[in-house]
């Protein structure tokens, strides 16, 4: 039944699968609706780019001469706009000379998101890193010591608030998650309630609603005599409403967190706050830092509507920058891709992490 | 064999050390802090406003506004009450956000499923708008499409015209629709509706007896429309259209859609799109390959793999966060106050600005979400309990 | 051992790479008489998976013949409906389809490839689970049952189709070993009763008690193939000693 077996060295496929042509062939031109689109798309983008490319870079305008830009109406993007307001578009109405402050400050915050971001610097020490950060933000831009010039929260503005808002914001916000996330999975039923309510409440309401609760009825809720600054107000009302969403992506990963490991807890005599900081919340936590990503990303879209409440983030700024001026005032258009490219690179460039986090974890988990 | 007897009553052992003793107190103990925090944030609340002399309560509603609002789907003048100029900010939002749910469903649906495309193109062009869309914050997406609106398209005197029926400008956008008829045409397409669930029955249960399977989509399709024609024949066939048409400094006639509706959904749409998109990209990818094996192994060709194996599967994880998507466009629709579309948020602003009383109306825009939000939990979990794939 | 002049399934010097590089199946010939049952076995990545999938065309091959009950395996739509008509496969994560009731799952591929009535669809269906012994659970869904019982339903569901020839992709390999001899007991009666059958499995009591042939492969090529006793007792090959010495000797 079996002649004298032959071992067969492996050969090279005959048929290419790989290669520029065997790809085209596939992804482009597989069957004729395929070749249909590529076509139908193929000359969309050769009518598209080069008018793209003309408007943008060839007949644009990059000085920042009005007179220029008007003429290039239609033809050219004036990227001088940008040129010339980009200080206050940045900055919002913070005094010009002191403007190396809030750039400081950006930079610093930015640098403390990055460090944060490599898993080296995952220890108990983040938590003081940032506090010395954040302080280090308002120091700089608050002034009034250190011989800095003191500078009232009315004036700060543009990218530095936006991040401020955003990192302060979650900052705040995530041991107050952590607690309602523990509050809804709490066995005592008037806990688990007052947890549930917050969090419906919360989510069921659009944020513009909590600033304005903020805005207007914060000022109601202190004793008479006392004023709250409006950053102190938005940061609050921010805080409330991003700690309800995060309550929620943490109770997922207390969700995740198996059975056992309480039992084991249990069994070793640990007591429920001491189970919960020791065994639940580092595993817990861990698996929902994507999840936490996530939901500063949609943080740091959200600052944009403070400009509602008169706080002149990002997006504020530039329509300080641009509504009263008129000689400039046509080209705003520019000036908004100039902050939808910040916008988007932010964004953009902690999604990707986020992403890379998620496999790097599926990863340590597969066996 | 002894049969099996009842446990024993459990008896509460009341000492400070007991589980249920602490329990207890802890409750107590959240619970009047919770009580004496919110007592004391009414005392001040009241105090204060007393000091700047506003009043409160719900009277104000009866009150005459005292200002216009841009576009109503009701009857409307500045003499009406507040109670009514807020109620015609919530049918507004209903507009937008109705229109916007299904616009958003149709890009959405289109551009995760071109995700899976064999055309790398089209799977690019997929991604990229997923990632252009959803990176930049819906605020600045909005002021961008009322810029285009406002200042880029042509001023009213001179509107972009299509076949002379379609007029684009700065004024929004004109297109015919019918002054008479509509009514009996609706109706006609609600028998049509009842019609075609007759015919799919039908189909059913031919299929069911005899294995031969009918037509389910096309057949229902022209009973639609020939039920939508009956109706209009029903109603003396009126050929009244109200046409739009270019005068001097503005188009009049026809349906008109404001510039800042139209912000309002395009913005809602593409950027709620983009996030739809990826939930349908996820749903479809959540199906396991071994599904598909399974169902060419039958001998099932794609459109019955597709429909009988792949979707069912597939709808039961896009649902939910597919709802939380419509969700957050209602919500997002309370943006429209920076394009000055008149909904619920900035009608109730404008009121917060002339009646001052601050506390109510944010409590109403607050109800009107909540309400909202809550009936759709409620739709959504009655729908989970239902479709879930039943395990041990 | 039964005669039959055509072979059923017909292998002629089948070659199949995945991607440009890793040569997965290498000059493989093979015919499998109609009626005949073949074990096949080997170390993982030898090919025996890609082998049987071909079979029924969830894989394609790039060079050389694949005939399966006279029809030539191509890139032809009609051919491989026509030969997915008649081959059955049982996977080993089962595969049943969650949002169909065990009843439904049987029924599927009657009602809407075989176009087959829904009673008699139906009665087809209790037959088979019957034949498994499983019918009282015909109205569940399959994640309420054990594992042993899902396979034992994937096995119903194949055999709706009264296919000519059954494929087994490693069927008890996700089960618990106390479900692993159910399912070996209906595959046993079903090899009794003349239906042809490829089998990949490494459960050498099952290839003992009802192989006519059992095959081994390595590194995409058929090494050895010889009749169970005649294979485990004296193996001919030198890795067809090392693979049977791994595991039989724990």
């Amino acid at each position: 039944m079996n002649a004298q077996f032959q071992p067969i060295a492996p050969r090279p496929s005959p048929v290419r699968h790989s290669g520029a042509l065997a790809w085209a062939r596939r992804n482009l031109f597989a069957d004729w609706k395929s070749t249909l689109a590529t076509l139908i798309v193929g000359v969309v983008l050769l009518w598209a780019v080069p008018k793209l490319w003309q408007w943008v870079i060839v007949g644009a305008v990059f000085r920042p001469d009005a007179d220029a830009c008007q003429a290039a109406r239609g033809v050219g993007a004036c990227w001088g706009v940008v040129t010339e307001k980009y200080r206050v578009i940045l900055f919002g109405r913070y005094p010009f000379d002191e403007q190396w402050r809030p750039l400081l400050a950006t930079l610093l915050i930015i640098f403390t998101l990055v460090i944060s971001c490599m898993r080296v610097f995952w220890t108990r020490w983040l938590a003081l890193i940032w506090v010395a950060s954040l302080a280090g933000f308002f120091v700089l831009m608050g002034g009034g010591v250190f011989g800095l010039s003191s500078v009232r929260t009315e004036l700060w503005g543009g990218l530095p608030l936006t991040l401020m808002l955003a990192v302060l914001s979650l900052f705040l916000a995530f041991p107050l998650a952590v607690l309602v996330a523990l509050g809804r999975r709490a066995k005592l039923p008037a806990i688990r309630t007052i947890s549930v309510l917050y969090v419906e409440l919360v989510r069921g309401v659009p944020l513009i609603s909590v600033l304005f609760m903020a805005s207007f009825m914060f000022p109601l809720f202190v004793p008479r005599g006392v004023t709250v600054d409006v950053l102190v107000r938005v940061v609050a009302g921010l805080t409330l409403f991003i700690a309800a969403y995060m309550a929620e992506t943490v109770r997922g990963g207390l969700q995740a967190v198996p059975k056992g490991q309480f039992e084991a807890a249990d069994s070793l005599g640990l007591g429920y706050w001491q189970t919960q900081r020791l065994i639940v919340l580092p595993q817990a936590l861990s698996m929902v830092v994507p999840s936490i990503m996530n939901t500063f990303i949609s943080l740091f879209k959200d600052t944009s509507l403070v400009t509602i409440v008169s706080l002149y983030e990002l997006t504020g700024a530039l329509a300080l920058a641009l509504n009263s001026d008129v000689q400039w005032r046509p080209f705003k258009l520019e000036a908004y891709f100039f902050i939808t490219l910040i916008y988007f690179s932010g964004c953009f460039a902690m999604s990707r992490y986020s992403l890379w986090v998620e496999k790097q974890l599926a990863a340590s988990k597969a066996r | 064999m002894t049969t099996p007897a009842s446990p024993p009553p459990r008896s509460r052992q009341w000492s400070l050390n007991s589980r249920a003793t602490r329990g207890v107190i802890y409750q107590v103990v959240a619970l009047l802090l919770l009580g004496l925090g919110l007592w004391y944030l009414a005392h001040n609340t009241q105090a204060n406003m007393q000091a700047r002399g506003i009043q409160s309560g719900f009277d104000f509603l009866g009150a005459s506004a005292g200002f216009d609002i841009g576009e109503t789907l009701i009857a409307y003048d500045p003499s009406q009450s507040y109670g009514k100029a807020i109620w015609v900010g919530v049918l507004n939002t209903v507009k937008v956000a109705l229109a916007g749910i299904v616009f958003t469903t149709i890009l959405g649906v289109a551009l995760g499923v071109g995700r899976f495309s064999r055309n790398a193109l089209v799977r690019g062009l997929c991604y990229g708008y997923v990632e252009a869309f959803r990176n930049v914050p819906l605020l600045l997406q909005l002021l961008m499409w009322y810029l285009v609106f406002i200042e880029l398209l042509p001023a009213s005197n001179e509107a972009m015209s299509v076949g002379g029926l379609l007029f684009l400008s700065k004024g929004g956008l004109s297109f015919p629709w019918p002054t008479a008829g509509v009514g009996y045409v609706v109706g006609g397409l609600a028998v049509g509706v009842i019609a075609g669930v007759l015919w799919r029955r039908r189909v059913q249960k031919r299929f069911e007896a005899t294995g031969q399977d009918g037509d389910r989509f096309w057949a229902p399709l022209a009973m639609l429309l020939v039920f939508a024609v009956v109706g209009w024949v029903v109603a003396g066939m009126p050929r009244e259209w109200s046409l739009p048409e270019q005068l001097p400094f503005m188009v009049d006639g026809g349906m008109a859609l404001t510039p800042e509706f139209l912000a309002l959904l395009i913005g809602l749409t593409t950027y709620t799109a983009s996030f739809v998109a990826e939930v349908v990209r996820g749903g479809i990818q959540s199906v396991s390959r071994g599904q598909d094996e399974a169902a060419s192994a039958l001998g099932l060709n794609p459109r019955q793999k597709m429909k009988l194996v792949v979707l069912p599967q597939a709808m039961r994880v896009i649902i939910p966060p597919l709802t939380n998507q419509y969700l957050n466009l209602t919500k997002n629709s309370s943006l429209a106050v920076v394009v000055g579309y008149p909904d619920v948020v900035s009608i109730a602003n404008t009121t917060i600005n002339q009646s001052g009383r601050a506390v109510e109306c944010i409590a109403i825009i607050m109800l009107v979400y909540l309400s909202t939000s809550l009936t759709t939990s409620l739709v959504m979990n009655w729908y989970n309990r239902r479709m879930a794939i039943r395990e041990r | 051992m039964p005669e039959q002049t055509q072979p059923i399934i017909r292998f002629d010097k089948v070659n199949k790479w995945y991607g440009n590089d890793f040569h997965v199946l290498r000059d493989i010939d093979l015919n499998v008489a109609k009626g005949e049952r073949i074990v096949i076995c080997g170390p993982s990545g030898s090919g025996k998976s890609t082998l049987i999938r071909c079979i029924n065309r969830l894989e394609e091959h790039q060079q050389g013949v694949i005939e399966v009950d006279g029809v030539e395996l191509k890139d032809d739509i009609k051919a491989i409906d026509q030969v997915r008509k008649n081959v059955g496969m049982v996977f080993q994560q089962f595969n049943l389809f969650p949002h169909l009731t065990v009843l439904e799952n049987l029924t599927l591929s009657p009602m809407w490839v075989g176009k087959m009535p829904k009673k008699e669809a139906e009665e087809r269906a209790m037959q088979q689970l019957k034949r498994v012994r499983i019918a009282e659970q015909a109205s569940k869904f399959p994640l309420q049952l054990s594992g042993g019982q899902q396979q034992r339903v994937a096995i119903a569901r194949a055999l709706c189709l009264t296919p000519k020839i059954m494929l087994f992709d490693e069927p008890t390999s996700a089960l618990d070993p106390e479900m692993i001899k159910e399912v070996l007991d209906v595959m046993i009666e079903l090899a009794n009763m003349g239906i042809t059958m490829l089998c990949v499995t490494h459960e050498m009591g099952f290839a003992k008690a009802v192989a006519d042939r059992v095959i081994f492969m390595d590194q995409g090529q058929i090494v050895e193939q010889n009749t169970p006793e005649a294979f485990f007792n004296n193996p001919q090959n030198e890795r067809s000693k090392d693979f049977l010495s791994k595991i039989l000797g724990h």
